[in-house]
């Protein structure tokens, strides 16, 4: 096969599986903040059980965003050098102030959050969580930043063939940048509640009623009730400035073939891209139009204005609609068992049961938008500046795909352990239930009491 | 050569990147060791042992992001043709970094009777890191060489980089660890000991020779006057590191940090022979540091937020350590 496409693969392949960690690590790191905060106000240790269950996700989930993207910075060179020699200027600096600014207070606060409750005192190991939460939140802004030029370039200048930063304040906060980011932080909050609200569910099936499972629970479904209609309204804002710069993408999410008024919403289609038309389209009529333009007569942009300079319809037209369709069920399990909890203060059983698969909604939805997004950009890596094509390296195809292959084993490997640990702490904890111990006096020399002493 | 912007902002970053290896060699270097002593240690000194580096191994690995992401950043003409050159070594320490990072956490996870599989994981994702991380620099020092010969070289220096590991984490050991585990530790050491010194003169021969430009810069007068420090002083920091290893643990565990310390400066002094030899070329003999620079207003605008940062995290870096110094007792989530 032909390194470009392997390496595609291999480089999609990756950041498919980093993301899912940092997708979790960046809410989750609040949501400990949350549970430490009401410790510290309620003294109720139902909520330092709560802290401990999780914190163990957070440890497990940075570890396995660590060394996957330490694998990114060091692909970046191995299968992209093209990416780096025409917009090393103005990547290199976004990549390095994302390791300056969040990487090393993340990791160095890593240790003292996890380990050091009971080295320093409960003000610094709060701070500890912060630090690490802010960390991990600062870095999604760099990477957003980077991400998003790449999208909609701006601020710089090509001199010699190679881009020239003009303008930093246009570069980090270019068309696209405020919306994306906006989009992937509340995408993290949903990720982090229905997980935390499915695996509370899983410890409700097995007959846990103790305290700590009930706020984490609560904690999950409410937090995802409040984000989810946030999420859909930014999602729709995103949508309308993606029509603005990228409206070839638009085109292809919405398998829209010819520019015009009256643009029907496509429900579902098997796209055709040699006939250049829908198959067994089911529509709504206008419906494109009054999403997109907000009037039945609004005119949409069709694939038949960027000939041969638009992405590829079929799999960017089903992530999308994976995405909005995985976000409205997560409206309509998140909004029912909000109500039942409020009302009735129990859960019933069939919710119960859809809600431990929901657990990886956040991730189905995030995977979906991510290639909606990254696969709506080519062929283009950085739009109208370079070609993912030019940006390949000289590596045998050969040697890509071996490494591709063993890649997709480690990633599949290591995803059966990370999703049988997560099951085994659920379980674990159900067993345990307010009975669990809390962490006793290890050390001398000790500053924080026991809880509950 | 005049001091301008230009000229200056490839030098610093060069000195950036390199301090930035340096300490990731050392750091990673104890946790990665730490991970091939595994193999020699029993149930319970295992869960020491981890204990020793838990809260560190992850700052210590982000050196290693930023010695990339420096080379990445300042050097991107480099860092294509070093990374490309290297793609399946790369792949190959990936895996390894991959592993042990994870197997740190699942040991401590996974219901009991898994635990032992992790174990197993990471100590060979240990060995692996380190070994393609030897094998790199071997390749390296012979400029990127993959023919057989370089590929030979790139195995000799591998495994001693491996040994090198051993007795920087054995070294940390004797400072975090007590009693029977810390005996262990120092016959460890001296037996890693033997092969480093070994393998640090493989490379310092092989340097000059792989490369005639090397050599003049070695051996002519007076550069090799003002250079003979440089093995002088390795040699006996060695000597003298070997023969504590016959009167270590002091009682009262005086000292227990000084065979680290020691390994670090023998560390640092062979590095400063590599990056004198090796000087001003960061692709050997092909590119030079100013070749492979970005623009200067990236680079300055790099500069100014590393001038302020650099500090802090050193700082706050030493305040992490500060706050799990001491001997390593068993790690709760608390």
């Amino acid at each position: 096969m032909d390194p470009l496409i392997l390496s595609r693969m291999q480089f999609g392949a990756n950041i498919s599986f980093h993301i899912l960690f940092p997708t979790i690590t960046i809410a989750l790191g609040w949501v400990l903040l949350f549970f430490k905060l009401r410790y510290n106000a309620t003294n109720d240790s139902a909520w330092m059980r709560a802290y401990f269950t999780w914190v163990k996700v957070f440890a497990l989930s940075f570890a396995m965003g660590v060394v996957s993207g330490v694998t990114m910075s060091f692909q970046f060179g191995t299968n992209w050098p093209g990416y780096m020699e025409k917009v090393g200027n103005i990547a290199g600096p976004l990549l390095a102030y994302e390791i300056l600014t969040a990487f090393f207070l993340e990791a160095a606060f890593l240790g003292i959050m996890l380990f050091g409750f009971r080295r320093v005192s409960n003000r610094i190991h709060t701070l500890a969580t912060v630090l690490v939460a802010g960390g991990t939140t600062v870095s999604a802004f760099w990477i957003i930043a980077l991400n998003s030029w790449m999208q909609t370039p701006a601020g710089f200048e090509i001199r010699d063939g190679v881009a020239h930063p003009v303008d930093w304040w246009a570069i980090v906060f270019n068309p696209s940048m405020p919306y994306r980011l906006v989009h992937m932080l509340l995408a993290s909050g949903l990720t982090v509640s229905f997980l935390i609200a499915g695996l509370s569910a899983l410890r409700y099936l097995y007959g846990d009623r103790s305290e700590s499972m009930w706020k984490a629970l609560r904690t999950g479904v409410f937090t995802a009730a409040i984000l989810i209609p946030i999420q859909i309204f930014a999602g729709d804002q995103h949508g309308l400035n993606t029509l603005e710069h990228q409206p070839q993408k638009i085109a292809a999410m919405e398998a829209n073939w010819n520019t015009g008024p009256n643009v029907p919403l496509v429900l579902f289609a098997l796209p055709d891209e040699a006939a250049k038309e829908n198959r067994l389209e089911i529509a709504i009529p206008d419906g494109a139009s009054l999403v997109l333009r907000h009037s039945i007569g609004g005119v949409v942009p069709g694939l038949n204005d960027y000939p041969g300079n638009h992405p590829p319809v079929f799999p960017i037209f089903w992530s999308f609609r994976i995405m909005v369709g995985t976000g409205l069920l997560m409206l309509a399990v998140s909004w029912s068992a909000a109500f039942f909890l409020k009302r009735r203060h129990s859960l019933p059983k069939p919710l119960a049961m859809l809600m431990v698969p929901m657990a990886l909604s956040g991730w189905l939805a995030t995977l979906a938008g991510w290639y909606t997004t990254e696969i709506g950009r080519q062929p283009w890596l950085v739009t109208g500046v370079l070609k993912t094509a030019d940006a390949v390296g000289p590596v045998a195809g050969s040697h890509v795909a071996l490494t591709l292959a063993i890649y997709l084993i480690l990633y599949v490997l290591l995803l059966i352990a990370y999703l049988g640990v997560l099951v085994h702490l659920a379980l674990k904890a159900a067993k345990d239930g307010d009975s669990s111990p809390l962490p006793g006096v290890m050390n001398a020399a000790l500053s924080q009491p026991a809880a509950g002493e | 050569m005049t001091f301008d912007w230009p000229t200056l902002l490839p030098l610093i970053f060069a000195g950036l990147m390199g301090l930035a290896i340096l300490i990731y060699v050392i750091l990673d270097g104890f946790d990665l060791g730490i991970g091939i002593l595994f193999a020699a240690a029993e149930d319970a000194e295992q869960d020491t042992m981890i204990a020793a580096i838990g809260p560190f191994w992850d700052a210590n690995e982000t050196w290693l992001v930023l010695a990339v992401g420096l080379l990445l950043v300042a050097f991107p003409l480099a860092h294509g043709v070093i990374l490309t050159a290297l793609y399946i070594p790369v792949f190959v320490l990936l895996i390894g970094l991959i592993l042990r990072g994870v197997a740190f956490d699942f040991r401590a996870k996974v219901p009991s009777g898994q635990k032992h599989r992790w174990n197993r994981i990471f100590f060979l994702g240990s060995v692996i890191a380190s070994l393609a991380q030897g094998y790199m620099l071997g390749v390296y020092v012979l400029g990127l060489d993959v023919g057989p010969g370089g590929m030979a070289f790139g195995v000799l220096v591998a495994l001693c980089l491996a040994a090198a590991y051993a007795a920087m984490g054995a070294a940390w050991m004797i400072y975090k660890t007590e009693g029977d585990l810390q005996k262990k530790a120092v016959r460890w050491l001296r037996t890693a000991l033997v092969l480093t010194a070994l393998g640090m003169a493989a490379v310092s021969l092989a340097t000059p020779f792989a490369s005639p430009r090397i050599f003049d810069k070695w051996f002519v007068f007076p550069a090799m006057l003002y250079l003979s420090p440089l093995p002088i002083l390795s040699a006996l920091l060695f000597l003298w590191l070997w023969r504590q290893t016959f009167h270590l643990p002091r009682p009262d565990d005086r000292h227990s940090l000084t065979p680290f310390l020691t390994l670090a400066a023998i560390f640092a002094l062979g590095f400063a022979g590599l990056a004198w030899s090796f000087y001003p070329f960061v692709v050997p003999d092909r590119l030079t540091i100013w070749q492979a620079a970005s623009a200067p207003e990236s680079l300055a605008i790099i500069l100014a937020g590393t001038v302020v940062v650099l500090p802090v995290i050193i700082f706050y870096s030493f305040y992490a350590y500060r706050v799990f110094g001491g001997k390593a007792t068993d790690l709760t989530y608390d």
